[in-house]
């Protein structure tokens, strides 16, 4: 085990995990942003570098701090590691720094985009970024690609996160799409624009964080905060079958699969759920989704709250404004 | 019990004189009022025919505006209608076909856009949203109907016609057009 101070709150997690995983563990406002990293995805993550963090002390038997800010999603802890997040000027700084560039080449047509409220760069550039822009240049133009019948790539969209080829390398039995050329010229694509069509295929749309990837069924069908999603599940041969129906009345206009607080999948659903399934007597439905207050899709939306829940999420908060060590997060809020 | 204001009138039972019961002098006061009001100057306009001056920031019926090629600017984004209070616009959007480009700007438009009037308050928040200059309230008045459906206004009513411009120049303020100008805003690329 190993003891890290994270912005001044301490916390104990087990050797071997990265820095953002310990903020993780914390939670609240101490976790980096990342636009790269996904937990259920080996190998992800140290391309993005949003969730930069400073290194003040490198462990308790070498204090010294580390020379340059660090990927903390690549980081692993050392017990008596003191790091600094948002307490740090020098780290928000490096992290506008890195909007502006994945900003550089995004074309900006959210209006356009269906990913547009719950687009992982919209909520970043939001907070961290700035307004103005010192490019001036051309922005990159590609055209769009059809990856099989159901997906589009925009690939003008892409912040070349790579996490659709890990999807690829590991739900995929035979990889068909991966990262052409190099640098700036980096493009995702696949050879000869051939159709992905085994049946994990389609959870690249879910692990895209931007609208580079999107589901050509729902294209332009409706803007996400129209829609109400519902928590729902089936019995599934092939996945878990747990998914969230986007619904306009009785119609399902989308399925996608369950997002967590960091917008991560933790249970990939298989093509026959997302595609062949939008009759609501297909599924059995749980109820609304939990929608957090600031997303835009909360808009008009309601849910029954739990107020027992609520309770002993408002007397949590409380204890730790109070200054006191931080009692164990209510991890059912959030599922 | 005290008074609450100072407006208050204490009733009395008084009983009226004889030349109080006649009500005369009390009828000619009125009538010498109304007579006074036929030489005022009246309070109304025949409206149709004659229009009272508008305020340059006139809230009134929208207009969704074309660009200087006559392409709609409306690209379907829905900040309009989540922006709006009374839950009056409804859209559904479509993606433009090829050939299609001097009708529509951007790769997805609006197929239909609607605009109840009954529930439309008029706050201008669509036009304050609105990230493409498109939608804009004028100083138009939305016309009097007899049925409820006559004042749900589709996209005949709504688009300006080409032939027909509607000038919204005077709703943009010096403030709007001079940050436009900023070259450095993504915003204005």
């Amino acid at each position: 085990m190993a003891k890290v101070t994270i912005d001044g709150i301490e916390v104990e997690v087990p050797d071997g995990t990265s820095i953002l995983n310990a903020a993780r563990q914390i939670g609240g406002d101490v976790v980096p942003p990342a636009m790269c990293y996904y937990s259920s995805l080996k190998e992800s993550g140290g391309k993005c570098r949003v969730c930069l963090v400073k290194v003040t002390q490198g462990s308790a038997k070498d204090p010294r701090p580390m020379p340059k800010l660090v990927a903390s999603c690549r980081t692993n802890v050392m017990d008596g590691m003191v790091v600094q997040n948002i307490t740090s000027p020098e780290v928000l700084e490096a992290r506008k720094g890195v909007v502006e560039f994945l900003l550089l080449n995004h074309p900006l047509d959210c209006p356009i985009c269906d990913q547009a409220g719950e687009c992982d760069l919209q909520n970043l550039a939001y907070e961290h970024g700035a307004a103005k822009t010192r490019y001036e240049e051309d922005r990159r133009t590609f055209e769009k690609i059809d990856i099989g019948d159901k997906i589009k790539l925009h690939m003008t969209r892409c912040i070349l996160c790579y996490r659709c080829t890990f999807v690829a390398d590991q739900l995929t039995d035979n990889r068909v799409h991966g990262v052409l050329n190099r640098g700036d010229h980096s493009e995702i694509s696949t050879h000869i624009e051939k159709a992905i069509d085994n049946d994990f295929s389609g959870n690249m749309i879910d692990v895209c964080p931007v609208g580079a990837l999107t589901d050509k069924t729902f294209r332009f069908k409706s803007r996400v905060w129209f829609t109400k999603p519902m928590d729902a599940h089936r019995d599934c041969p092939k996945c878990s079958g747990k998914v969230v129906l986007w619904m306009k009345g009785e119609e399902v206009l989308r399925v996608s699969a369950r997002k967590d607080q960091y917008n991560e999948v933790k249970e990939f659903i298989c093509n026959e759920c997302r595609y062949d399934h939008k009759d609501v007597k297909d599924w059995t439905v749980e109820g609304p989704r939990h929608i957090e207050r600031s997303s835009v899709i909360s808009q008009n939306h309601y849910e029954k709250i739990d107020l027992l829940k609520l309770k002993k999420e408002v007397e949590r908060q409380l204890e730790f404004q109070k200054g006191k060590p931080l009692p164990e997060h209510n991890h059912s809020l959030n599922a | 019990m005290q008074a609450l204001t100072n407006r208050s009138k204490v009733v009395s039972n008084k009983q009226m004189t004889f030349a109080e019961k006649m009500y005369l002098p009390a009828i000619l006061g009125g009538i010498s009022i109304t007579i006074r009001h036929l030489f005022k100057k009246k309070a109304t306009v025949s409206y149709p025919e004659v229009k009272r001056e508008f305020s340059q920031v006139y809230r009134g019926q929208h207009v969704l505006k074309r660009d200087d090629k006559g392409a709609e600017r409306c690209t379907a984004c829905g900040l309009c209608a989540v922006s709006c209070p009374a839950e009056a616009i409804t859209m559904t959007s479509a993606e433009r076909k090829k050939g299609e480009e001097n009708l529509y700007r951007e790769e997805k438009y609006a197929s239909t856009y609607e605009i109840n009037m009954l529930r439309c308050i008029f706050c201008g928040l669509c036009e304050e949203a609105c990230p493409k200059e498109a939608i804009f309230l004028t100083d138009r008045m939305v016309p009097t109907d007899f049925t409820r459906n006559e004042f749900v206004y589709g996209k005949d009513k709504l688009v300006e016609k080409t032939d027909d411009r509607v000038d919204v120049t005077k709703r943009q303020t010096k403030a709007v057009l001079d940050f436009k100008k900023i070259k450095q805003l993504s915003h204005n690329r």
